[in-house]
């Protein structure tokens, strides 16, 4: 089937609101390339279980292209429509199957060497359709909280390498149940300004935390279940005498949240994000640290929060993969030293990510070393590359960092 | 934009050599008067490639003591290498090993399109098979040896080895299970081990080849940490036993990054620097190597920087971005100017014509160039 072949029936495999979309706009679907359309299919096709600002930005991209007029959409469409496509591309069911299509498209475009200027052209495309969209006025500034080293006692690391040049190092904390006073900050966040997906809380810790009133909450060790069916599948995979990567990519890809013990009738947008994090990302099956980290990233991502509280907790120690996935059946050996260092790194990429979102100027993030005197502060009001030795209290610290204007 | 980023990053690794190791500037005339030609090949590749920021930037360098301090100030070294093919491991390796970025599928057990530099080499030196050697790190590798191509292909290419099959060969099962962490096949794809095909060495020839029982590979592979360290232990019999001339040793640890474990990428850097600097010594100790050998060492590529959206950091090597793509190679051995930096930018695929030029073959199918400044 090529885009101009597209009829309304075409999308009867969709779930309801993506199938209402993509007939409302059949005709500018017809129009679009080869090498562009399986790709905003993929978005489309999730639609019912998109948060949110996904929702928004996707509306904003049909947007976008229904307001251009045939030459404009004949340029914005430049660069993919030029791409050189394998035939066997085409055979692909590209319609209910696009993420197999992109996946397939983009080693194609790598071995072609296009990947470059698909690359290119994406990055402009965003561009353009993001300038359309009309800026959204956030309630309240965003702020990020990593805690990294829970049952660190000592460390030599030195800890906030990435982050120290951009914020105010402190490194006599009072921090007497800190991680109370952090998730009641939350909580207190989500009930001024409610919004839906709008504040996380991110656990990475060995037990079932606390979790903030008006939340979302996602736990590595709530997961267990989940995780270990998910584990249990990949064993088998992994331990079979003939293993076919491209069919296991897809077998993952077209998991449902109900297969591993997903709640999809509670809560069916977040029950699917919680299996795109097991199933779409590396490592998050087994490493606690990596999970939070990923989940961080896509919760910032995806929903857009005002707030997210992402806790690292130690992860298993290194082992072969099979005898990762078989953390269910045995308690794993904990490596807190390594599992600090992977946090520290993975607090950098959490304030990153904060950064590419709409108000980074006046967003705050902090970083705590868990139980510890040592904390980095970024937000308005704090010194860039100072380092503070004062005595502060970690609540009045949030409480700054919330005031900063 | 790419090339102002990727001399970017080739200023920043020329401007921290230049202060810590006294690195000069290459110059424009070279005095080779007096030197000998090279015998003696070894190249080592990570798999895996280690960012600036963990090894060259200030914050990286307390990770690669051995190479600022012992093999750079006998180097010259490559301060922008730029790999403009496929970001995949095996098909990167490939790409250098053949001097032409290959397109064939990362994962699929094929050999290379076009010639191998091991095929070049002996069939244009009338080479034995026990002249060149390759030491991969896993089941994908096993094609590297020797190409599809008709003019060459096999009879022409090189003996692989992959020390970890060896090693689940020669454990019983009760001990595989211990050792599991000197088997894992590959990160990029942590659950895939494809089936092998290929000419690579196998248990029962290991004694022959190798001069090692295979209870005495065993018990050694026991006490070693990692799979790289394996790798070196093997690469030194082979020195030890057959004196290969060409030696292809690619180390995979720091791929660990795959699992978005950064304690144990830093470890994996850590155990390559450490185990480059040991190959070093045991050539200028083994009376067949030293001062006859030429040494080169080369990420295959990079890995994503940390601001690309596209991707997630040191996580992967997706995005394509000029941090992924631009590396950097160090060439050690007589003739090889010592201690300075060359900061043009070359190709991955420029190491098989300079092996070329500095042997006595001719990589003709090779669309890489020499490299003048070591060829």
């Amino acid at each position: 089937v090529l885009p101009n072949q597209l009829v309304a029936r075409s999308f009867d495999g969709y779930p309801p609101e993506a199938r209402r979309i993509a007939t409302h706009h059949l005709a500018l679907l017809k129009r679009l390339p080869l090498g562009f359309l399986p790709l905003l299919l993929r978005e489309l096709i999730g639609y019912d279980w998109k948060f949110p600002a996904e929702r928004r930005e996707l509306d904003g991209q049909f947007a976008y292209l229904t307001s251009l007029d045939s030459e404009q959409l004949v340029r914005a469409m430049e660069v993919f429509s030029h791409l050189r496509i394998a035939p066997a591309l085409e055979k692909i069911d590209w319609v209910n199957s696009p993420s197999i299509f992109t996946e397939q498209l983009t080693a194609h475009l790598w071995s072609t060497h296009q990947i470059d200027a698909f690359r290119a052209g994406a990055v402009a495309y965003i561009s353009k359709s993001s300038v359309a969209l009309p800026e959204q006025r956030l309630p309240a500034h965003r702020l990020g909280i990593a805690v990294i080293g829970q049952g660190v006692q000592e460390n030599q690391y030195r800890l906030f390498r990435k982050l120290r040049p951009h914020g105010e190092y402190f490194t006599r904390i009072k921090a007497e149940n800190g991680l109370a006073v952090l998730v009641d900050l939350v909580a207190k966040r989500a009930a001024l300004y409610p919004m839906p997906y709008g504040h996380w809380y991110i656990d990475g810790s060995t037990s079932l935390p606390a979790t903030p009133e008006g939340a979302t909450s996602i736990a590595y060790a709530a997961l267990s279940s989940p995780r270990a069916a998910l584990q249990s599948r990949m064993r088998k995979i992994y331990e079979a005498s003939v293993f076919d990567p491209e069919a296991f990519r897809t077998r993952m890809a077209r998991m449902q949240p109900e297969e591993i013990g997903l709640d999809a009738a509670g809560d069916p947008v977040l029950a699917r994000f919680q299996l795109s994090l097991l199933t779409e990302g590396s490592g998050t099956q087994v490493f606690a640290t990596t999970f939070v980290q990923w989940a961080a990233r896509e919760a910032w991502r995806r929903a857009q929060p005002l707030t997210v509280l992402a806790r690292f907790g130690p992860r298993q120690r290194e082992n072969p993969m099979n005898v990762l996935l078989a953390e269910a059946q045995r308690p794993p050996e904990l490596d807190p030293q390594g599992s600090l260092i992977d946090a520290d790194m993975s607090a950098y990429y959490t304030w990153v990510n904060q950064q590419r979102l709409a108000g980074a100027d006046k967003a705050g993030f902090l970083v705590w070393f868990e139980d510890h005197q040592e904390a980095v502060v970024i937000a308005p009001g704090f010194l860039q590359g100072k380092q503070s030795s004062d005595s502060t209290d970690l609540k009045d610290l949030v409480a700054s960092i919330a005031s900063a204007k | 934009v790419r090339i102002d980023a990727a001399q970017s990053i080739s200023s920043s690794r020329r401007a921290f050599l230049r202060s810590a190791t006294g690195a000069a500037a290459f110059p424009l005339v070279r005095d080779l008067a007096g030197a000998d030609r090279p015998k003696k090949t070894v190249v080592v590749t990570f798999g895996g490639g280690a960012r600036d920021d963990e090894t060259f930037m200030p914050d990286g360098q307390e990770n690669i003591p051995h190479l600022l301090s012992e093999l750079i100030p006998q180097a010259t070294f490559f301060s922008q290498v730029v790999n403009r093919g496929i970001l995949g491991h095996y098909v990167a390796t490939a790409s250098i090993v053949t001097g032409v970025y290959e397109t064939f599928n990362n994962f699929a057990p094929v050999p290379p399109d076009n010639p191998t530099v091991f095929e070049y080499f002996r069939k244009d030196l009338k080479r034995p098979a026990t002249d060149c050697w390759v030491v991969a790190p896993s089941n994908g590798f096993a094609r590297i040896g020797e190409s599809a191509h008709r003019a060459y292909g096999p009879g022409f290419g090189a003996g692989v080895i992959l020390p970890k099959r060896l090693l689940s060969a020669a454990l019983a099962g009760g001990d595989r299970e211990r050792y599991q962490h000197l088997l894992r096949d590959n990160y990029e794809t942590p659950l895939y081990a494809p089936p092998l095909t290929g000419a690579q060495l196998e248990l029962n020839r290991m004694a022959d080849v190798l001069k090692l029982s295979v209870d005495d590979f065993a018990a050694h592979a026991r006490s070693l940490a990692s799979p790289d360290e394996m790798s070196v232990y093997v690469a030194r019999q082979l020195m030890r036993q057959l004196a290969p001339s060409l030696l292809w040793v690619t180390l995979h640890d720091i791929d660990v990054a795959h699992s978005g474990t950064f304690s144990l990428y830093i470890e994996g850097i850590q155990r390559c620097d450490r185990l480059c600097a040991e190959l070093w010594q045991a050539i200028q100790k083994d009376p067949e190597y030293a001062n006859r050998t030429t040494m080169f060492i080369l990420p295959d590529f990079g890995r994503d920087s940390d601001i690309d959206s596209g991707g997630n950091g040191f996580q992967h090597h997706r995005t394509g971005d000029p941090m992924s793509r631009t590396t950097w190679m160090m060439v050690l051995g007589p003739g090889v100017r010592q201690n300075v930096v060359v900061d043009r930018p070359v190709e991955s695929i420029d190491l098989i014509p300079t092996l070329g030029s500095l042997l006595g073959f001719d990589a003709k199918l090779s669309r890489g160039k020499p490299i003048a400044e070591v060829a």
